[in-house]
């Protein structure tokens, strides 16, 4: 299809298309980009051309953001919160997956789509029950609140990527490490893990971006500015009373986006096949 | 070392343990799952029915648990003007969106295709929307759609559309700031369909792709009439994601104009959040939720038909 659509379309067409969708994706990040290095008297002179630095380039909102804001607070809380979210997904994740993909037979696969489709139930839903649960927990307004609540976002995909995972894995293998005299924990930790390895990897990146990137969640239960994670730090409290600061705000949302970013694409083809064998389930 | 060991081992040994592993495989799966399925029971579960209980309810933050009222808050909720404008507005934003995401997605798929030089580099920015976070990402629309220094504004007054003193006020007015949240969603969304129809149509059977070449079907020919039938439980699944994503999103209201100008770009979920969260009414921000509920229902009862009509063909 490829080479026939392009006689058509014709390489100068499919350059086009491809420039202006390039050009549509990614001009918020590198107007970020321009925007951090540029100073002050620079940004906010209409007269000036914004594609260009008109004056030199400045470090100075970098500093800002990290001398005079809680951005490093806000990125270390994002960096804990993904972490302990990685461990509990792991935790909860790994032992369901092997079991639907393993002991369940048919009904693994129906309880695994059911575990799949909560994943579509979205934090706006739910958002103010929670509220109330986490503070009867006495988690409100603690990074902690999100650790309890975001495996719910990141156990149902987990569960079902792992399930896909160790399906893949033929039984023949572990029914040897039984019959060589292994246990089924040492058959499983001795052949299957191993092989998962792969997707144990997948599940690891996806619940760390997935925690870094959930905004509503985070909103609603840590109100004070210590507490908070980058992506509702940035959008919420780098102000300077009600004027924006837009060198430090596009710096700091620079930062912190294309790492989560890149982070996220490496994982990309494992998420999308997740979400197509959701849809066609063999 | 374990082999020779297997070899001495008699055989009935070997078949008791097969025998204890089939007994526990009934105990141990279960088991496994359990944990899982606790969590989700506890933290989604249940909170979906607290929210129930507390529509039906008068609870505020003062007063959390409140007293039953019925379904006043539904009422009164379907009475209020700003309610029904953040509903039509869920619906306008969500359809529009994803009509125009299917469409790029596809003209953009089919080009990015059998591209095969700087691929990687290609995805990657045009993944970025997608891949970054949404909060962070809307900020860069915050800036590029500002007041007084908006670039889009600057660009128009150097051809000439816009008188150099004036501006556009993007975010300032009703339709503008509708159309900006539009289009901050089609920029999100686009991404993942994109990639979503490009694994489509690489597992499109070729030998089906010649033929038609080779029976003299032209290009539009070939696209409708095989390509897109061929792919449509791929764009469905595409579409209805998108669909749950946009329609519950809150995330590119909230920062593009906190459901301003008065209220007129208000959806469901900024909605509920205002009136729940920050205004402490819990029972109506808990009603305006569950408004989500039944066009989130509806996708997966779709996202299983297009499942099972997979499996059959």
């Amino acid at each position: 299809m490829g080479r026939r659509a392009m006689r058509v379309l014709g390489p100068v067409g499919r350059g086009g298309v491809l420039g202006v969708f390039t050009a549509f994706a990614a001009f918020p990040f590198a107007w970020m980009l321009i925007t951090a290095f540029k100073r002050n008297s620079d940004l906010y002179n209409p007269t000036h051309n914004p594609f260009w630095f008109n004056e030199r380039p400045t470090l100075e909102h970098l500093q800002y953001v990290f001398t005079k804001t809680m951005y490093a607070h806000w990125i270390a809380n994002t960096a804990l919160v993904g972490a302990a979210v990685v461990v509990i997904t792991l935790l909860l994740a790994l032992p369901a997956g092997y079991s639907l993909s393993r002991f369940l037979g048919a009904w693994g696969g129906r309880l695994g789509m059911a575990i799949f489709l909560v994943y579509l139930v979205p934090p706006t839903l739910l958002f103010i029950p929670l509220a109330r649960v986490v503070s009867e927990l006495g988690l409100a307004n603690t990074v902690w609140a999100l650790v309890a609540v975001y495996p719910t976002i990141t156990v149902p995909f987990a569960t079902w990527l792992l399930m896909g995972f160790f399906k893949s894995i033929p039984r023949e293998l572990e029914e040897q490490a039984l019959v060589d005299g292994y246990g089924r924990l040492g058959a499983f930790l001795r052949v299957s893990l191993p092989l998962a390895v792969p997707g144990i990897i997948t599940v690891v990146v996806f619940s760390f971006t997935l925690s870094a990137q959930e905004f509503v969640y985070a909103l609603t239960f840590v109100t004070s500015t210590a507490h908070k994670t980058v992506s509702v730090g940035v959008p919420a409290d780098m102000v300077r009373g009600d004027i924006f600061d837009w060198g430090p705000l596009m710096a700091s949302a620079f930062l912190a986006s294309v790492p989560v970013a890149a982070l996220y694409y490496v994982v990309l083809d494992k998420f999308v096949s997740g979400f197509t064998s959701a849809g066609a389930i063999r | 070392m374990k082999s020779t060991l297997t070899a001495v081992r008699p055989v009935s040994a070997v078949l008791a343990q097969g025998r204890r592993w089939a007994g526990r495989e009934q105990v141990l799966g279960p088991l496994l799952v359990a944990p899982a399925f606790l969590y989700v029971a506890l933290l989604v579960g249940f909170p979906f029915l607290f929210a129930l209980y507390l529509s039906l309810t008068d609870a505020t933050t003062g007063n959390p648990y409140g007293a039953f009222v019925g379904v006043k808050n539904f009422v009164e909720v379907i009475q209020d003007p700003t309610f029904r404008r953040a509903l039509r507005n869920t619906f306008v934003f969500t359809l529009s969106s994803q009509a125009a995401v299917v469409v790029l997605a596809k003209v953009l798929a089919m080009a990015l295709h059998g591209v095969r030089r700087g691929r990687g580099v290609l995805l990657f920015l045009l993944l970025l929307p997608w891949v970054a976070p949404v909060s962070l990402a809307t900020i860069g629309w915050l800036w590029i759609l500002h007041a007084r220094f908006s670039v889009i504004d600057w660009v128009l007054w150097q051809v000439g559309l816009l008188p150099r003193t004036t501006n556009m006020f993007w975010l300032g007015r009703p339709d503008l700031a509708m159309i900006s949240v539009i289009v901050v969603h089609v920029w999100r969304m686009l991404p993942f369909a994109t990639v979503v129809l490009l694994a489509g149509l690489a597992s499109l059977p070729q030998d089906v792709l010649d033929q038609a070449v080779v029976d003299g079907a032209g290009f539009w020919r070939r696209l409708f009439s095989i390509q897109i039938p061929l792919l449509l439980p791929v764009i469905s699944v595409a579409v209805l994601f998108g669909t749950v994503f946009t329609f519950t999103d809150m995330a590119v209201v909230y920062v593009l104009t906190r459901g301003g100008p008065f209220d007129t770009t208000q959806v469901l979920s900024s909605l509920a959040f205002f009136k729940g969260i920050v205004g402490g009414n819990l029972s109506v921000g808990a009603a305006i939720s569950l408004f989500l509920f039944p066009v989130l229902f509806a996708t997966v009862v779709l996202m299983l038909q297009v499942a099972r009509r997979a499996e059959v063909a």
